[in-house]
């Protein structure tokens, strides 16, 4: 299929071209007691489209991106599962997208009980009890949760435990919250099976402790087998730990991160839950807390009373962290998902997300470098071998070479721990026969690779455009029309 | 497959994670239901609630706009709602050019060079543009308008309350914000927010003014469907312009997920939070869009970047990025205008004896501050017009203490005239007993 390039909508624009039309509005009447210097000359210079420019526009943008319903999404610790459809009907029903947020409780008790109900799923899943759903994405639920650990800590009188601990294989988000909630990183470094070194923690551990952020399973695909005595080292340090819940996918339903010694965590719904990742976002990052921490968790939480469910503050809350009531409508999706799976459903997952990764994992690791080739979890990282490398080809080469041969290419470059990493994960979601069908093409981009063959560097040939020059971006900065 | 791999059963690829800790039973949560249940469940569930869908002057932050179906039909194209953030832009050029066109109509309505790729929502992209002052000038003390919307203060208290940094509240006069004697040399940041809590318009001029004599930055909050009327606070010289998009094409969703919007000078660009998406050439010469100044972010700099944020609302943003291109200047304009024209009949509705605006003197855009006697009245206001099934009354007293018996109303291009008419009639039959 020919794909032309798109105007930008500025340039589709004609002047009086128009679209969406709100009679009855008279400038003269809406501006009269106005001081001049609050009413503007002429409105914003938006573009001027008619409807069927507006349909062909986006319905063309649309058809320049790979998704989940048009092609396999191996992207791993990202969770690119299919969204089932039947949530899209559900959320579209006004009953629940068109309440406002101060709406009367009393005339929102449906919405309340979801939140209510969800929560305490996620609680049971997690083994951690205290629930709120407040934050936008797993990085503003990482920020809560450490916000979280410093009321904790202020509570105990140990204001200066000011560390924070995070192992080498962790996501950049990790970090950049504990600054954000003024925390010092120390990083822990992993060991040669790709875990969390407990030798080098416990040099660390120490009175400044304030605790320890750790994924599990790991950016590796890895589960932390240590996970219990890591938890009492720290605990015994006097410190709390997290857990970055972004792989709970691999978990759920066959252990519980509150069962071996977790005190908070983030889910991503957008993720494990399957609300649509929508290009990026919006996400929901729920955290999920020991009973201990759950009277610091942000406000608003939805209690059960006595005249029915209602939004409330926990006692000693940190407060706000974002408008409302948190991102209402991917609740809705995760609530949704999660009834129609059930505790069954929700195991199953798991089930198929372990024996997915680990399918591809022992039918591509002889022609691929796998560091820690074990059995994984959900995901696994490969790295071209030292013969492709040899041959003049990186990892790059390899992500381009899949999008053209249709694949959304794995994640690349990261964990940092692994060099020209490319993390694989399928998902549950994939049947046996796309799996089969990857696996040939990555075998088929291996021997490719090893060939040296010239193309890769040139790959993708066949997309709206081949490589872009992410320089020149950077060095000649053009990022609004009106700005050029 | 489980031969491929190895073992017998899928048990064999947990044992990894310690035994001790494995589930041996199934998790208290309920069986699973068929599509057909759960639609049937969903149905029962939402029943509990009553939706806004008919008259409603509720506002505070949240609107009800209308939005052209074009923005629905479009939005729910898969190939938008299924794919991932465009790190790979040779797979994501529909995402990353819906993203730079995004850009460009919220740098438009704020008056900015740039913005970026969208926040998770106005508060926390406000308490974000705290956080950019305070890298920027290498200074810790905020000050806030107390007339922003007290969810937004919260929130930017709460950012601010674990790091070395001061905030700082200017008070309310006459219901609109005085900063004098506030803003000094130690200021990062001077916020206001456009028009504010109580409706009223704000001196965006004199904020930029006072904030740049000090070399301090100063932040608006901006409602963007008022830029339809209003001259854009970057024009009138703020540094920073942030907000909710909610009013742009998105439904009220119970407050979520809207997008937060973040636009600023072309200078401040390697301070800027969050995505941005700019335009570059291919390897032969073609536009091609693009993520660029990556080096900000968390997933390169780590503890050092910007800020934390990855996931943004990118899917909500490109509703409010189909929902400008649809309005054009023209409809943007319209829009502004209705919902200024009925906000100025609600006015001259509510005029009699009983019932006064809170703060006569000054200019509002769609939302209107008025005063009863007292909080007991503006509750029984409130429930006389949830017996007729209208939605409306924002008691202020919920956040300030010394407004007791003020309450806000907000029109929009949906409210009719009739509506008008229906809460005149309640306000007559509560305030002014003897017309009941």
């Amino acid at each position: 299929m020919y794909l032309a390039p798109v105007e930008l909508l500025f340039e589709e624009s004609r002047p009086g071209r128009r679209n969406w039309r709100t009679p009855g509005s008279d400038r003269a009447t809406a501006t009269a007691d106005l001081p001049p210097h609050m009413v503007r000359e002429k409105a914003p210079a938006l573009p001027e489209l008619g409807e069927l420019d507006l349909i062909r526009h986006f319905t063309r943008l649309s058809q320049k991106n790979y998704a989940i319903s048009t092609n396999f999404y191996p992207l791993g610790s990202c969770t690119m599962k299919y969204n089932p459809v039947v949530n899209e009907r559900i959320a579209a029903d006004p009953q629940w997208y068109h309440l406002h947020p101060y709406q009367d409780d009393d005339t929102v008790q449906g919405a309340l009980e979801l939140m209510h109900d969800l929560a305490a799923d996620l609680g049971e899943a997690t083994g951690l009890p205290g629930v709120t759903l407040h934050p936008a994405a797993g990085a503003h639920g990482e920020l809560t949760a450490l916000m979280v650990l410093r009321a904790w800590l202020d509570d105990q009188g140990q204001e200066q435990r000011r560390k924070i601990l995070i192992p080498d294989s962790a996501h950049g988000t990790n970090p950049a919250s504990c600054t954000l909630a003024g925390f010092d990183v120390i990083t822990v470094k992993s060991n040669d099976r790709g875990l969390c070194a407990v030798r080098d923690l416990v040099e660390h551990l120490g009175d400044d402790t304030a605790g320890l952020m750790i994924t599990n399973p790991s950016t590796l695909g890895l589960f932390e087998e240590d996970i219990v005595k890591i938890c009492d080292l720290v605990h015994e340090a006097g410190g709390k730990v997290y857990m970055d819940g972004a792989n709970f996918n691999a978990i759920m339903g066959i252990t519980r991160p509150g069962d071996f010694g977790i005190d908070m965590m983030h889910l991503n719904l957008h993720k494990t839950f399957s609300t649509p990742h929508g290009g990026g976002g919006p996400g929901s990052g729920p955290i999920c807390v020991t009973e201990e921490l759950a009277k610091y968790l942000p406000t608003p939480s939805v209690v059960k009373g006595d005249e029915g469910f209602e939004l409330s503050t926990p006692q000693s809350s940190i407060g706000r962290i974002r408008g409302f009531h948190g991102n209402f409508m991917v609740l809705v999706r995760a609530y949704a998902y999660l009834k129609r799976l059930g505790a069954e459903g929700i195991k199953r997952v798991a089930e198929n997300a372990v024996l997915n990764a680990n399918y591809i994992r022992v039918k591509v690791s002889d022609y691929w470098r796998v560091p820690f080739d074990r059995t994984c979890m959900h995901e696994f990282v490969a790295r071209p071998t030292k013969e492709m490398r040899e041959a003049g080809i990186h990892t790059i080469d390899i992500a381009k070479r899949l999008i053209e041969l249709g694949y959304h290419p794995p994640t690349v470059y990261f964990p940092l721990v692994i060099a020209e990493a490319i993390m694989i994960e399928p998902t549950e979601t994939e049947s046996k026969e796309t799996l089969d069908a990857f696996i040939e093409t990555l075998i088929q981009v291996a021997k490719e690779a090893a060939a040296g063959e010239d193309f890769l560097h040139q790959a993708p040939r066949n997309m709206p455009v081949s490589r872009v020059d992410e320089a020149k971006a950077v060095k000649d900065p053009q990022l609004c029309f009106r700005c050029q | 497959m489980l031969a491929a791999v190895g073992v017998k059963s899928t048990a064999d690829l947990f044992t990894s994670i310690p035994e001790e800790v494995r589930l041996n039973e199934s998790l208290n949560i309920d069986d699973g239901l068929s599509e057909d249940q759960l639609m049937r469940h969903m149905q029962e569930l939402a029943s509990g609630n009553q939706p806004a869908t008919g008259v409603n002057f509720l506002g505070g932050g949240v609107y009800d706009h209308s939005w052209p179906t074009a923005v629905d039909h479009l939005m729910s194209r898969s190939e938008f709602l299924t794919a991932y953030t465009p790190y790979q832009p040779e797979c994501s050029q529909g995402t990353l050019q819906a993203i730079y066109e995004f850009q460009s109509m919220i740098a438009e309505l704020c008056g900015c060079e740039i913005a970026n790729a969208s926040m998770y929502d106005g508060a926390s992209a406000a308490a974000e543009a705290g956080l950019m002052a305070m890298s920027q000038t290498r200074r810790k003390k905020i000050v806030v308008s107390a007339a922003m919307h007290p969810e937004t203060r919260e929130t930017i208290h709460t950012y601010l309350k674990h790091i070395d940094a001061e905030m700082v509240e200017a008070p309310i006069a006459n219901g609109v914000t005085d900063f004098s004697g506030l803003i000094d040399d130690k200021t990062a940041a001077v916020m206001v927010q456009q028009p504010n809590f109580f409706g009223n318009i704000e001196d965006v001029v004199a904020v930029a003014e006072a904030a740049k004599e000090v070399k301090a930055l100063s932040v608006a909050s901006l409602y963007p469907v008022a830029t339809g009327i209003l001259p854009s606070p970057g024009k009138q010289g703020v540094d920073i312009v942030v907000g909710d998009g909610q009013s742009l094409g998105v439904p009220m969703a119970f407050g979520g997920p809207s997008f937060g919007f973040f636009a600023a000078k072309q200078k401040a660009v390697r301070k800027l939070p969050g995505r941005l998406v700019g335009i570059s050439t291919d390897t032969e010469g073609r536009r091609a869009f693009t993520l660029t100044f990556q080096t900000r972010e968390q997933h390169i700099r780590r503890e050092k970047a910007t800020s934390n944020i990855c996931t943004n609302n990118a899917l909500i943003a490109l509703r409010g990025c189909i929902h400008m291109a649809a309005l054009g200047p023209q409809g943007l304009e319209e829009v502004a205008c209705v919902s200024r024209q009925r906000a100025l009949e609600m006015v001259e509705l509510l005029d009699f004896a009983g019932i006064r605006r809170a703060f006569p003197n000054q200019h509002f855009f769609n939302e209107v501050c008025f005063q009863v006697d007292n909080d007991e009245m503006v509750a029984l206001f409130k429930q006389n017009l949830k017996a007729q099934g209208v939605q409306g009354v924002l008691a202020m007293s919920a956040w300030y203490d010394n407004m007791n018996g003020c309450f806000t109303l907000a029109c929009t291009e949906r409210t009719t005239p009739e509506d008008l008419i229906t809460l005149s009639t309640i306000a007559k039959q509560t305030f002014v007993p003897e017309v009941a």
